[in-house]
């Protein structure tokens, strides 16, 4: 946390995080100016988004459908089986993207040519990255999520949905008016806080599944960080910290605006 | 409910049903296929994998990927180190993460919201990957095994988790009575409260044990003598990087054949990496609700 000083000044090992001199804002100033800021801020941003919006729905239709199921072994088969990726590693889950999408011996492409389709080099595709990404982070994360919709939708007073059923209401009409109001609080306080992470981005994921070809969409503030600070030959660390806490910064004002928004709204919030 | 439901059971709710079975079915296959597949590539033999061949179940069977797989000695050190890892930090976190919670729930501790604000900014203000990387350095812990043990070893979204649960299952008068009895503060942590929180228990070392069997990135910048390196490390290398240095392969001759179990030892890698945490987590299952939704009750 004190470390963070170091982005206002100009850091030299041999000074030590003390004693090397300030630079005050300059770091921050040359990054906002450099060219690559603006590529880092929409990649982090749209990743980020896309995350949000495609992982919001599933888990909530996943558990409505679950709820209605009444053959318990079914159940339990369709929990256990969409919890297992969350148990996989990040390495795995990308080496399988690997194995899978690769043009020469992965299935997906193996599939594609029965159509005549020719094969694609997925991982090199830029324009292909963030659908990849999301797509992964979806199937990885369904299941998980959707355990507290379920809990939700198990808390619903069973009088209601009987009051419904001697009214004539059919399961669709139930569900639209009894089970989605009924978890929709707790779906927005999820959304919610989730925007508030939303700078967060899968960092360690996205690099694993970076390479030179898809850079140009998948380079974010993280990554960056991670190669201008530990990786790179001529090792900036001041820099590197500074648009660290630039981000850190961003995160920590998003997170408070959005929790006040949720505390308007009337919800429950994170303090 | 279910009575009424039975007798009427309309058109309209059949036809729901049978969508509802139906679509969740699919949901079921887009979810499994990757692992089936895996499994069954892993033990086909290398010619089925890379012309295509498998697609459900394993194509001219056998196990040469495996033997790959445990012939090699990186990737056998580093199951070791993983399995050290997991259990000595997973360990380390449980005590710590009581430790911190257990006060934090107790409505007579002076001064907790402070500490409860301080950990919480943590929580959302994080240090950033360069002066963590500093401390860690200063610390002189890089390059040994503490640098996978301590950054780690607190997790402040599970102490809120165990400090709500220790908070709403552990009735005050219970302290009251133990107190009475002239029972001390770490006496009733050990034989009351921690018997009564074996669930949560459960669920935070199985989250922390997930966390340290699937890390990598930490091992990647803190680490750099390969004996200690984590298993992940090295699936990244053979997974992601793609390598695979010629000696893992034993004495297969020709190129084509090599490159072939090149790919089948990726699949078996793949599933004796993964099967550990999934064998074990089903036991744990049923107290997932629990954690997940004392998670997300305000902290």
């Amino acid at each position: 946390m004190l470390g963070n000083i170091i982005a206002f000044k100009q850091y030299s090992i041999t000074k030590g995080m003390f004693g090397s001199p300030w630079a005050g804002f300059t770091h921050f100033e040359r990054f906002f100016n450099s060219h690559e800021f603006w590529r880092l801020l929409t990649n982090t941003l749209s990743i980020s988004f896309y995350t949000l919006l495609a992982s919001f729905p599933f888990p909530i239709l996943l558990a409505l459908g679950l709820n209605y199921v009444k053959n318990e072994r079914f159940k339990k088969t369709v929990q256990m089986v969409t919890y297992a990726p969350y148990f996989i590693s990040l390495v795995v889950v990308v080496g399988l993207l690997f194995q899978f999408l690769d043009p020469r011996t992965g299935i997906v492409n193996h599939i594609l040519g029965w159509f005549g389709v020719d094969p694609i080099n997925f991982m090199g595709e830029a324009s292909m990255y963030q659908t990849i990404y999301v797509g992964s982070y979806v199937w990885q994360n369904v299941g998980f999520a959707c355990i507290i919709y379920l809990a939700a939708l198990a808390g619903i007073d069973p009088s209601l949905h009987e009051a419904a059923v001697m009214d004539g209401a059919n399961k669709v009409q139930r569900m639209r008016h009894i089970d989605f109001p009924g978890i929709m609080p707790i779906a927005v306080i999820l959304l919610i806080l989730n925007t508030g992470q939303m700078m967060e981005t899968g960092f360690e994921k996205i690099l694993l599944m970076q390479n030179s070809l898809n850079l140009r969409t998948s380079e974010v503030i993280d990554t960056y960080v991670y190669k201008v600070g530990l990786v790179s030959q001529a090792m900036n660390f001041s820099y590197a910290t500074a648009i660290g806490l630039f981000k850190a910064a961003i995160g920590f004002v998003l997170l408070i605006v959005v929790n006040q928004t949720a505390k308007k709204v009337g919800q429950e919030s994170l303090w | 409910m279910q009575q009424h439901s039975t007798i009427r059971e309309s058109g309209s709710d059949k036809a729901f049903t049978i969508v509802n079975y139906v679509i969740l079915s699919i949901v079921l296959l887009i979810i499994l296929y990757p692992l089936i597949y895996v499994v069954s590539a892993s033990f086909s033999s290398s010619y089925a994998v890379l012309s295509g061949k498998v697609w459900l179940w394993p194509v001219e069977p056998s196990l040469d990927g495996y033997k790959a797989v445990f012939k090699n000695k990186n990737i056998l050190t580093g199951f070791q180190n993983t399995v050290f890892y997991t259990i000595a930090g997973t360990l380390i976190n449980v005590i710590m993460t009581i430790l911190a919670a257990y006060p934090l729930s107790r409505r007579d501790f002076n001064g907790r919201n402070v500490f409860m604000l301080i950990f919480v900014f943590t929580m959302m203000f994080s240090g950033g990957l360069i002066p963590t990387y500093f401390v860690v350095k200063e610390l002189h812990m890089i390059d040994t095994v503490w640098a996978m043990l301590i950054p780690t070893a607190l997790s402040v979204w599970n102490v809120i988790i165990m400090r709500t649960y220790f908070q709403t299952t552990i009735p005050h008068e219970l302290l009251e009575a133990s107190q009475m009895d002239g029972c001390n503060d770490f006496r009733f942590l050990r034989s009351i409260v921690l018997p009564l929180s074996g669930p949560i228990l459960a669920v935070i070392a199985l989250f922390y044990a997930v966390g340290h069997w699937n890390q990598y990135f930490n091992a990647m910048i803190y680490l750099k003598d390969p004996e200690l390196y984590p298993l992940q490390l090295i699936l990244r290398d053979i997974l992601v990087q793609n390598e695979v240095k010629i000696d893992m392969l034993g004495d297969v001759k020709t190129a084509a054949a090599r490159q072939g179990l090149r790919e089948l030892l990726k699949y078996s890698l793949i599933v004796v990496s993964s099967v550990p945490l999934l064998i074990v987590y089903p036991f744990v299952q049923k107290f997932f609700v629990k954690g997940v939704m004392i998670g997300s009750i305000k902290g």
